[in-house]
């Protein structure tokens, strides 16, 4: 799967019908973004920075995977609620080719909500357990323009399913509880594959899975990208996977961004002390390559070079 | 890998009557089982292991491979529809399959301890977190005169790099990683032969993780206790354990000095789980598409190897067993 065969997905016609904004803007921008948020009144309301003068351009085309990494805390998973517009901005702008995500989410927002999906940590949490799996798939049928009948609905999901190695047949009569963490999470990713998106958003799609499904989630994000022309903000803590997958990498620590750039030449030569923190701090799955020294010298080090109170 | 045979009665003898070598914690065929509608379930399958003196034995899986029924089985915390089937678990010969309550009493903490997954629920949201250490004192030592006790918690605290201020927090002003270290604190406060450690850093971020996992081995080192270390990454397992058990479908398909099972996989699911961490050196798309391929080749083999039942461990290198035809 080589890095130049990307092609974008042609069928776009039904998203792009109802979908919104102007053809030449970006995909996803955020401009200057900040978000605050406020506990208490009065003169005890306090006020948490979560993201501070954020800015990001995703082109979408060619589609491209962006990793956003750092701690618990750092702002990453804020980020991702803006996109989505689950949050507005204290400052700055999100918007979706090219107009305000706040403005996409409503009615006029058909074309917003099938073009930008979501893929969350815990598969569990995205199913209602009292309903057969094949029910995700009714529902996205029967809210989006996508099948010219019952029998077309019934050749896209099975299409859908078969890109990410699950059997229609096992998989549509079970119970989300019969199914395993990566088989439920495959079928997040094959309801994805119905809708077409252009965007998704990723938010530790990964960490929750067992290891013998792990790398094939991950290939089939390499694969939405390269054959359907989704981009990804990918939301992680690990850098080993955003190494694997990404082609941009933002280091956020504490709402603000202090890397960023060609994820190898980040992770291979860390400038900032941060970085190299998080760096040395990955288990490295080899007993011949254990961790050197001891993190709490590294952290007093970083608070050091930062001048921040330990 | 036998340990010598004990009476009851000697059991509670100090541990400089024994041999370097014996074994502190014995499990020999240990099978535990859930009652279900389709009959009773295997979760552990004629399990046997032993951890030495002073090691860290690691002992990993996927989701429902049994690793944490094995931790339960050993700590006497199966419960109903749960049960152990049979075999036998010793504690420096202690037998512990079938105690009372009772006798588990002296036992728990002091002898074996536990550091629970995700910290946040093992610890009592409405006690301070000095209080909860000074109860597991007091329950094994008695009564303690009050500066002595608090003394012995903040010097507990102190150990776990924890200031004094911790001892009258209460869990919910406390960090993740905080919150595991009140734990480990616990653990060690009657400094047992034996810890477990389920998980111990599986909720916390990869900076903090490292920090806790370094403020274990130490502790563990300064009392001189063994570990088990149950969990799914592998590679924090690398950097901690001495020997490692892989677990696969409630047997132990594999076990064997670390740096072996890292470098010689002999069972097709150790292989997986071994290569299943994504490398930050070197490798990219194509190097991803072979691992998925080569994840899915061998999850498929150890199916297979399954099929006809798991075969028991036969030796294939120094100290490293598989479960192989």
């Amino acid at each position: 799967m080589s890095t130049d065969g990307r092609t974008p997905a042609d069928a776009r016609t039904p998203a792009d019908a109802n979908g919104a904004g102007n053809p030449d803007a970006p995909l996803l921008e955020l401009r200057h973004v900040g978000k605050a948020f406020r506990s208490g009144r009065g003169r005890k309301a306090t006020s948490l920075v979560a993201l501070e003068d954020f800015s990001l351009t995703l082109d979408g085309s060619p589609p491209r995977i962006v990793a956003l990494a750092g701690e618990s805390g750092s702002g990453k998973t804020t980020v991702a609620n803006l996109v989505l517009g689950f949050l507005t901005p204290t400052h700055g702008e999100v918007l979706y080719r090219g107009r305000p995500v706040a403005q996409l989410r409503g009615r006029s927002g058909t074309g917003f909500r099938q073009e930008v999906q979501a893929i969350t940590q815990d598969p569990y949490s995205a199913f209602n357990p009292f309903y057969r799996v094949g029910r995700v798939f009714d529902t996205v049928i029967r809210n989006f323009p996508l099948a010219s009948g019952p029998e077309d609905a019934r050749a896209k999901v099975a299409q859908a399913l078969d890109f990410v190695g699950l059997s229609p047949e096992r998989m549509l009569d079970a119970y989300p509880h019969q199914l395993s963490g990566g088989e439920r999470q495959r079928v997040m990713v094959a309801r994805a594959f119905l809708l077409r998106p252009r965007l998704i958003i990723a938010d530790e799609p990964v960490s929750m899975v067992d290891a013998s499904i792990r790398a094939t989630i991950l290939e089939l994000m390499l694969r939405l990208r390269n054959e359907l022309g989704v981009s990804f903000l990918y939301i992680t803590h690990d850098l080993s996977t955003a190494y694997r997958i990404a082609d941009e990498l933002i280091i956020l620590r504490r709402g603000q961004v202090v890397e960023a750039g060609d994820p190898r030449t980040v992770i291979e030569h860390p400038q900032h002390p941060y970085t190299r923190l998080l760096m040395s701090s990955i288990p490295i799955p080899d007993p011949d390559h254990r961790w050197q020294g001891r993190i709490a010298e590294l952290q007093a080090e970083l608070n050091e070079d930062l001048e921040v109170p330990a | 890998m036998q340990a010598d045979e004990r009476t009851g009665a000697d059991a509670e003898g100090s541990a400089a009557d024994r041999l370097p070598d014996d074994p502190v914690l014995s499990v020999e065929n240990l099978v535990v089982s859930y009652a279900s509608a389709a009959g009773r379930r295997r979760a552990v399958d004629d399990l046997t292991f032993e951890v030495r003196r002073a090691e860290t034995y690691g002992l990993v899986g996927e989701s429902g491979s049994g690793k944490s029924s094995t931790a339960f089985a050993i700590l006497g915390l199966i419960k109903p529809p749960g049960q152990i089937e049979g075999g036998r678990i010793r504690l420096e010969g202690t037998d512990l399959v079938g105690l009372t309550r009772e006798a588990w009493r002296p036992i728990r903490w002091r002898r074996i301890s536990l550091v629970p997954q995700g910290a946040m629920n093992a610890l009592n949201p409405v006690m301070r977190v000095g209080e909860q250490i000074g109860d597991a004192i007091e329950a094994h030592d008695g009564r303690q005169d009050a500066a002595g006790l608090r003394e012995r918690i903040v010097a507990l605290l102190e150990s776990v790099g924890l200031t004094e201020r911790v001892v009258r927090a209460y869990p919910h002003e406390l960090s993740g990683g905080m919150k595991q270290r009140a734990c480990i604190a616990m653990a060690i406060a009657l400094e047992p032969a034996l810890i477990i450690a389920d998980e111990p850093t599986s909720a916390l971020d990869v900076v903090v993780q490292r920090a806790v996992a370094e403020t274990l081995m130490e502790v563990k080192q300064r009392i001189g206790a063994s570990v088990i270390l149950i969990g799914h990454d592998l590679g924090l397992q690398a950097q901690m354990v001495d020997r490692l058990g892989v677990m696969y479908r409630g047997r132990l398909v594999e076990t064997g000095p670390s740096r072996e099972l890292f470098h010689h996989p002999q069972h097709p699911y150790t292989e997986l789980l071994v290569h299943s961490v994504p490398s930050i050196r070197g490798g990219g798309d194509d190097t991803l598409t072979g691992a998925a391929r080569r994840a899915r080749e061998l999850a498929a083999a150890a199916d297979e190897l399954a099929k006809t039942g798991i075969p028991t461990l036969r030796l294939v290198g120094p100290d490293h067993w598989a479960a192989l035809p």
